[in-house]
């Protein structure tokens, strides 16, 4: 959470040090797909992005509207906010090999 | 096509539950609209007019039927949609402030979507189910749900959530339009008719000699009666109609008020009363017989009446009619102004037939005549075959017929197959079947009137000569001799030769009594003489007789006087006495 202003979108995925990755799970209550979703994704993030990003989880249940704000169709649903461009990554993020080149991180793998 | 009967009288219990779609026409067809609380499945080609259909629906519903309607766009965003809608008047921005729609654009996109593992759409159903929950929506629209398929690459899991996704439109009792695209060999490319079983509409789009129909047809509807064929249907100004828009059944109400066609001839033809009312009359002949002429007689009449009538002109422009119809006496100008006339002039080529038949219908509902022309139906030839010309006609008859009104119909006769056919064709529908027809004798044409049929009234069999003159229309008898049928100059040369006949005849009669007369004279002249030489011989007989006499009393005297004179007496006198 700290400064991700800090690395400059000019810099790219090549200074993947200095970027805080900024994440939106959204997950419809604890249905099997969601909680899978969630515990896969806080593995990845564990794993390969550890202290370099920002989760933030969402049921979707809660807040309906969100839903056509963000254009939700398949669930759960991740989306990669910054940085930019914006992916968008459905399922409940068991291949990690898709994973990894959803949030373009092919390069660090 | 015209047995076919529609259940609308009220409802069984426990049939299935329908909601209108106040769709013109559409719901005639349906028995009552679509079934309530399940998906009907509306596919056709692109184009054919789905999102219109679907969204009429929503529209109508909403502002008709008082019940709110989801509308989910997989293809146009709400903006797009509400301006493409604009035209046919919805305001779908009002009917949103007020709560009444809703509109969500779904978007999905591929290249900007990564699948890494199990998914559902639950997303889809919390957006839905939202929307349908904020507005109580009665109505939902998915158009067209088949985008998820390019949207998403794992097809099985689509479908099993299809599947759902329909369990749950049921269960949430809304009444659902499912749009799809025409597949090859099925109705859609995703097969979604596996997963809406309920109702299944096609739209279809042709274009046939340039012009183009869309057609409606419901493949299937279970749990009700409905209409089985192909229904035309048009998309204009005020959105969709579905023809018929009567339904068709042979039990209109009938008049037995007589009509004047305009020409006092005509009506002595038919028992002298003139057309029935709301009946439809034909009028046939070839090219400048006059049928325009009899046609703009008749609207002349009724205007006379104080009626309305519309004169829907294929050939000639309504100014055009109007000064032709003032050189034979007749000022149609007048009605115009004073709004009884209306005229109502396309080219036939302008719309295919359906789009003449509903402007047609559009005409007729908004001035409300008590009678019709079209001049001439033959020219709608030119936009469609026979049988669809005459499958018009029928529903135009039928719909005159409901209403009251006359029809009268020109048609042109050549001596050409097709238009022998239209003219049989239409004359069995017709009431009464004027002709006109060319009589070419004597190096001169003229025009000869024949009511071929009249149903329900006496007329007469006989041909008439049909004369225009510079004060209407007139019909003349014909003069039927021994060489046949004399018209025009042959005819008053016949009436002359008649007249002088009759004047010789006439001299001869009085020359024949003079003669008698004379004869008569002459014999009493005779008379008179024997009757003198009568006289003079009886005058002779008698002075014999007097003289005889005479000389007989003269001798007697003597011989007495001799007798006296010899010296007899008195005695002898007396025995002469005695013995005398």
């Amino acid at each position: 959470m700290s400064s991700w202003e800090q690395g400059s979108p000019e810099d790219g995925p090549h200074k993947t040090e200095n970027i805080i990755y900024k994440l939106r799970l959204f997950v419809t209550g604890a249905s099997p797909n969601s909680l899978r979703a969630i515990t896969n994704t806080k593995a990845f993030c564990e794993t390969y992005l550890k202290n370099k990003y920002d989760l933030e989880i969402i049921d979707v249940y809660q807040q309906p509207l969100i839903a056509q704000n963000e254009q939700l169709i398949a669930l759960p649903m991740l989306v990669k906010k910054f940085p930019l461009p914006e992916r968008r990554l459905i399922g409940d993020m068991s291949d990690t090999n898709k994973v990894f080149k959803g949030l373009g991180l092919e390069n660090i793998g | 096509m015209l047995n076919q009967t529609y259940e609308t009288g009220p409802k069984k219990p426990g049939a299935l539950q329908k909601t209108p779609t106040g769709i013109v026409g559409l719901d005639d067809i349906t028995g009552g609209g679509l079934p309530k609380g399940r998906p009907t499945l509306i596919c056709g080609e692109a184009g054919s007019g789905k999102t219109l259909f679907s969204l009429e629906f929503i529209v109508r519903g909403a502002t008709e039927f008082n019940e709110p309607g989801v509308f989910m766009a997989f293809e146009e965003k709400a903006e797009e949609l509400a301006t493409n809608v604009a035209s046919l008047g919805f305001d779908l921005e009002q009917l949103k402030a007020g709560k009444k729609l809703r509109v969500d654009y779904v978007h999905i996109d591929r290249s900007e979507i990564e699948e890494t593992g199990e998914y559902d759409l639950d997303g889809l159903f919390i957006r839905l189910g939202y929307a349908i929950d904020s507005i109580g929506a009665k109505r939902v629209v998915l158009d067209t749900i088949e985008n998820l398929f390019s949207g998403l690459s794992n097809q099985s899991l689509l479908r099993t959530e299809l599947r759902r996704l329909f369990h749950w439109l049921k269960e949430k009792g809304v009444t659902a339009i499912i749009t799809g695209e025409k597949g090859e060999g099925s109705l859609t490319r995703q097969g979604l008719e596996e997963y809406v079983s309920d109702c299944v509409i096609l739209l279809d789009h042709r274009v046939i000699n340039q012009i183009s129909t869309r057609r409606l047809r419901i493949i299937k509807y279970r749990g009700s009666v409905h209409g089985t064929n192909e229904y035309p249907f048009l998309i204009d100004e005020e959105g969709i109609s579905v023809l018929p828009v009567t339904s068709l059944k042979l039990n209109n109400n009938v008049s037995t008020e007589r009509i004047p066609s305009g020409i006092v001839q005509l009506d002595d033809m038919m028992g002298g009363k003139g057309f029935f009312r709301g009946s439809s009359i034909l009028v046939s002949g070839t090219a400048g017989t006059g049928k325009t002429s009899i046609a703009a007689t008749f609207a002349n009449a009724t205007c006379q009446c104080g009626e309305k009538c519309i004169y829907f002109a294929f050939e000639e422009s309504p100014n055009q009619i109007m000064r032709n119809m003032l050189s034979i006496g007749m000022d149609v100008q007048k009605h115009v102004d004073d709004g009884l006339l209306t005229f109502y002039a396309s080219r036939p080529t302008l719309n295919g037939l359906e789009m003449h038949l509903v402007a047609i219908h559009k005409q007729i509902k908004k001035h409300k005549p008590q009678a019709v022309i079209l001049d001439p139906i033959t020219n709608l030839i030119t936009v469609g075959s026979v049988s669809e010309v005459k499958s018009m006609l029928i529903r135009l008859i039928d719909f005159l017929q409901e209403e009251q009104i006359t029809v009268m119909f020109t048609a042109l006769t050549l001596n050409n197959i097709v238009n022998e056919q239209t003219d049989e064709g239409v004359s069995s529908l017709v009431d009464a079947w004027l002709k006109v027809s060319d009589i070419e004798f004597n190096g001169e044409r003229n025009r000869g009137l024949y009511i071929m049929k009249s149903r329900g009234m006496k007329h007469s069999n006989q041909v008439r000569e049909f004369v225009i003159t510079n004060n209407g229309l007139e019909l003349i008898d014909v003069y039927l001799g021994p060489d046949g049928v004399l018209t025009g100059s042959a005819r008053e040369a016949q009436q002359m030769h008649e007249e002088t006949g009759k004047v010789i005849y006439n001299h001869g009669l009085s020359r024949k009594d003079r003669e008698i007369e004379r004869k008569r004279k002459a014999l009493e002249a005779k008379i008179a003489t024997l009757q003198s030489e009568f006289e003079s011989v009886e005058e002779e007989l008698n002075k014999v007789y007097v003289e005889e006499e005479l000389v007989k009393e003269v001798a007697e005297k003597t011989r007495l006087e001799m007798t006296k004179l010899r010296g007899g007496n008195d005695t002898d006198n007396m025995n002469d006495k005695k013995s005398s």
